[in-house]
């Protein structure tokens, strides 16, 4: 039973890590060919960094990624205050489900819906190019939104409803409980919630597909363009440093976190 | 009171760098929008020349400070439905013929001023007035190719090559790929029954969608741009695809051979286009007109590899040498004598009427999917999701029964 254990864990690791051990392996293959790996070589790493169309794409990307994730973190954080300090049992209960409506709608609805209400208002203001940066971030916000509120939620049904209280029993005012109490029992679910939002901003293609202008391309729309012909292997160079960077993020996280709770054990 | 100022001054910071990013300053600066085909300029990796940099060069010579804007699309639909949904406004946009038909028929493009464009004279006569622009008033050919088959001379034998008939050939099942798209697909046997490929006859598609069923079980799958890699990879012996990808696959796999059915092929054009909209309608006819300037003409040609009729790059020996170094064949391939004396058929695909466009896709609905699994998917589906719903009430109401028996 233990071998056979052993032999699905094996199994299951496979088939989730095949796909990216293709991927790494022929980034560094000297040819285009996906077929036959021909000689080891940097040879695509150099063109990617030779490359300001790829670069200027991915400086967008980021800066999308990352304003996005803070704009729908703060918003969320706020909705999931005001959605918790609800009294009336069934209006709260709606609320919290029709905030979950983005995330549950395919995507490609929500792109579509939101580059019709654009041009609709593009078309009310009279504004020709209404499609920019801007569109874009509303609506990745947008989508972000639902999962950051869907993971502070939680820490505020953990945390102990009588901390607020006592804090101002000791003479704190309600906003001074919430930032000093209150957040910080809320923390790990904010920052959860902001990691979610960066990473599902940073992938997102079909949202973005509808809701781009002409002046801000980012990467997953880059790469798509490319099918017309050949994906050229400089994205899996790309794809490849992606991937070490967030596996090097996930471990030093795993390795402050795990320090973290040998503190808090002690 | 702390954590109050750093979350205020966080906020500041982050609204504070958000426009520094999106809209860069600066009094006369003219933002050229071009929006093109994937991988389809010359774009400085390996050495090769940066046509969009050094137009912005060009540009700051004659004292403009212009930025050229890049952004790509995947097909002809995606630019169409984008500059049709009136949202974004580009400069540049480079179709192929059928679209342009359609994209000056509905008024989206804006007449060029070719006084403009003095090096428009370098253009071969033969793509000058074509059908989808017979004045000339709208368009600049960019590039231009035609479908042949692909074959791996190593496992195909050389007697079998000649015509459309090597893609029904039964020696070579489940090695031969056919389109994943309708249009190409149903060209490749309209050619090969020597059917007019703009045909608005039903019968004709029909007789198209017969011949495609019997290649049917040959076919070892239909696909797009996989082709590369089968291949290249000798997953597959024979394949149709452009003349310019082909000179890619080639340099990969020196097997892989390349003719032009006898029958005639497909022809298409990509041309750049100034869309209604553009802001910037002058420097838009500079880049049109520095793209067929010799040095980023020649650059872009060996860079995407397709044909150009630009004859600053087919009459330039440099190009001529460096492209028979990619293949000793290549300017035949590139250039084949065209239509002289009825030596070689090649035809567009126009714009097809409304009717015949959804006969089209019913039609190869019909090839695609075996008639009796739609319902079943369906059924199915459905089953699914009354189940669940009868799991998820059936759970509610016990809980129901339980909480009142307490």
């Amino acid at each position: 039973m233990k071998t056979l254990s052993k032999v699905f864990i094996a199994l299951v690791f496979v088939i989730m890590y095949a796909p990216l051990a293709v991927l790494i392996l022929f980034s560094f293959n000297s040819s285009k060919s996906t077929g036959v790996f021909s000689e080891f070589s940097f040879r695509w790493y150099a063109e990617l960094f030779s490359s300001p169309e790829t670069f200027l794409a991915l400086r967008n990307t980021l800066i999308l990624a990352a304003s996005s994730a803070a704009i729908a973190t703060v918003i969320g954080t706020g909705a999931a205050i005001g959605i918790n300090a609800m009294k009336n049992k069934y209006v709260k209960g709606a609320i919290s489900s029709v905030t979950n409506i983005p995330m549950m709608n395919p995507d490609i609805v929500t792109g579509i819906s939101m580059m019709l209400l654009f041009v609709f208002i593009g078309g009310l203001l009279s504004v020709t190019e209404v499609l920019s940066f801007w569109t874009m971030l509303i609506a990745h916000v947008t989508f972000n939104l639902p999962y950051v509120i869907l993971s502070v939620m939680p820490k505020f049904r953990q945390m102990d409803k009588h901390l607020p209280e006592a804090a101002m029993d000791l003479g704190c005012t309600p906003l001074q409980a919430f930032f000093k109490v209150e957040l910080h029992s809320i923390l790990p679910g904010i920052i959860t919630g902001a990691v979610m939002a960066f990473t599902l901003s940073l992938d997102d293609f079909v949202i973005s597909y509808f809701t781009a202008g002409s002046s801000f391309q980012t990467l997953p729309l880059m790469i798509y363009s490319m099918t017309k012909k050949e994906v050229t292997p400089d994205m899996y160079a790309l794809s490849t440093i992606i991937i070490v960077t967030i596996l090097a993020l996930l471990i030093l996280s795993n390795v402050l976190g795990a320090k973290g709770d040998k503190k808090a054990t002690r | 009171m702390k954590k109050k100022i750093l979350s205020v001054l966080l906020l500041v910071a982050i609204l504070a760098v958000i426009p520094a990013f999106s809209s860069c300053g600066g009094n006369d600066l003219i933002t050229l929008n071009v929006y093109n085909w994937g991988e389809y300029i010359s774009d400085g990796s390996e050495g090769t020349l940066d046509v969009n940099s050094a137009f912005e060069d060009y540009c700051a010579e004659l004292g403009l400070n212009v930025k050229v804007n890049y952004s790509t699309y995947a097909s002809n639909e995606d630019m169409f439905n984008k500059l049709d949904s009136g949202a974004s406004s580009y400069d540049i946009v480079v179709p192929s013929d059928y679209m342009v038909e359609r994209m000056i028929a509905n008024g989206m493009l804006e007449p060029l001023n070719f006084d403009n464009i003095p090096n428009f004279k370098y253009i071969n006569d033969s793509y000058k007035n074509p059908f989808y622009d017979p004045q000339n008033l709208y368009t600049v050919p960019y590039t231009y190719g035609m479908v042949g088959i692909i074959y791996n001379s190593a496992y195909v034998d050389e007697a079998d090559i000649g015509s459309w008939d090597l893609m029904w050939n039964e020696k070579y099942s489940g090695k031969i790929l056919q389109y994943n798209n309708p249009r190409d697909a149903f060209g490749t046997a309209m050619y090969k029954l020597g059917i007019d490929v703009n045909t608005d006859s039903t019968e004709d598609w029909q007789r198209a969608l017969d011949e495609l069923k019997t290649q049917k079980p040959l076919i070892q799958s239909y696909v797009m741009d996989e082709i590369y890699n089968k291949m290249k990879g000798e997953s597959a012996y024979i394949s149709s695809y452009y003349a310019g990808d082909y000179l890619t696959m080639y340099s990969d796999n020196e097997d892989l051979a390349f003719y032009y059915p006898e029958e005639g092929t497909n022809i298409f054009v990509d041309a750049m286009c100034i869309p209604k909209g553009s802001r910037n309608k002058e420097i838009a006819e500079m880049y049109i007109n520095f793209m067929l300037s010799e040095e980023p003409a020649i650059a872009n040609a060996e860079y995407i590899g397709y044909a150009s009729p630009n004859s600053l790059v087919y009459e330039n020996e440099q190009y001529i040498a460096d492209m028979q170094d990619w293949h000793p064949d290549s300017m035949d391939i590139l250039y084949p004598e065209l239509d002289t004396d009825g030596e070689y058929v090649a035809s567009y695909y126009k714009n097809l009427p409304e009717e015949s466009l959804s006969t089209l896709n019913s039609l190869w609905a019909e090839l695609k999917i075996d008639t009796g699994t739609e319902t079943w998917v369906y059924v199915t589906s459905l089953v699914i999701v009354l189940s669940l719903a009868a799991f998820l009430i059936y759970r509610a109401v016990v809980r129901k029964l339980r909480s009142r028996m307490y």
